[in-house]
């Protein structure tokens, strides 16, 4: 399947979790905001929720300094 | 409309006053504008530069350090001269030098769940330029409990992110990051470095939204995140929704007082 990982296609394996996906991408999990289809997933539910084709996540990383 | 500007005023915002979005009833809108700053560190300091010149009439900014020379790569309001002394105070001397039109309020006491309130509350518009993560969530919530607009803007060695938040019309920072990260999971500037340069795109950002805020004109980065990648000079505007679950400006609102979240994690600006 493809999905959009921050405005870049992707091929992907079918039945990916978004926490496979962080993983497969080498993204700390901890340190992440994500977002499906514009909808903020709460990190308890990385787990559970598989990607579909087409999907738009948008992975943003907490950024604290000024 | 008449207004009542000195002739130096005239010649001083001359460049603002012909542009038609601005004018002189922007200009006195500006003028009679009050912002706060959080931080006159490297967010601060473009972004009180650039609303001081503009003319902003009131302008509170807040910081509890004192100036060290690992600052003075990015923190452009302070000056070798200052080391050693308060930020806020070094703030006011070099804003009230560029622009002795304007009022500016120093407050060198450091923001917490029980003083906030009371200093913004009569202020326009907020502007977070903080350098950790329990004043940025502070900030926040009192924002949204007083519902003032909130200009966010955060730093990372290359990496910038700006988003401007009006309470309950659009997502809060809440919305998005609903907790603190976990203690020490995220690294300080102090310990992974920051570009000096990149706080001057991202704060003058930070002020540009104030300035249109104030104006009523233009687009704002409200539901959006802009994320600057200085490295790969990569700009991604990013949309966000208000969270239907946000613990803060949800039906479902949890939190219903300020936090003091624990110094965790300085991220030093």
């Amino acid at each position: 399947m493809r999905i959009t990982l921050n405005s870049e296609l992707k091929e992907c394996p079918d039945g990916l979790t978004i926490e496979r996906l962080l993983d497969l991408y080498q993204i700390d999990k901890n340190r992440t905001a994500v977002e499906l289809n514009l909808e903020v997933i709460p990190r308890k539910e990385h787990s559970k929720r598989t990607l579909k084709d087409s999907d738009v996540v948008e992975v943003v990383t907490f950024v604290g300094g000024g | 409309m008449s207004f009542s500007f000195t002739e130096e005023q005239i010649k001083r915002y001359s460049r603002h006053i012909i542009l038609p979005e601005v004018g002189g009833k922007g200009q006195q809108k500006l003028l009679n504008a009050k912002v706060f700053l959080v931080g006159a560190g490297g967010l601060g300091s473009p972004a009180a530069f650039y609303l001081a010149a503009a003319g902003i009439g009131k302008i509170g900014i807040a910081d509890s350090d004192c100036v060290d020379y690992s600052n003075l790569q990015r923190q452009i309001l302070h000056s070798t001269k200052d080391i050693g002394r308060s930020k806020a105070i070094s703030a006011k001397e070099t804003l009230e030098a560029l622009n002795p039109d304007i009022k500016v309020i120093p407050y060198t006491e450091r923001l917490n769940s029980g003083n906030i309130l009371d200093i913004i509350k009569d202020y326009d518009v907020i502007l977070d330029g903080a350098d950790n993560f329990p004043t940025r969530y502070l900030v926040n919530d009192a924002c949204v409990f007083l519902k003032k607009p909130l200009s966010h803007g955060s730093i990372f060695r290359f990496e910038g992110q700006v988003t401007t938040i009006i309470p309950f019309e659009g997502p809060c920072y809440r919305c998005l990051y609903e907790n603190p990260p976990p203690p020490g999971l995220v690294p300080s500037c102090q310990e992974a470095g920051v570009l000096g340069v990149l706080p001057g795109v991202i704060g003058s950002i930070q002020a540009t939204e104030v300035v249109k805020l104030i104006l009523g004109k233009g687009e704002l980065l409200k539901g959006k995140l802009l994320i600057y990648d200085s490295l790969n000079m990569d700009f991604r505007k990013l949309k966000i929704r208000k969270n239907p679950n946000c613990p803060i400006c949800s039906d479902k609102a949890t939190i219903k007082e300020l936090i003091d979240y624990e110094e965790f994690c300085q991220v030093s600006g």
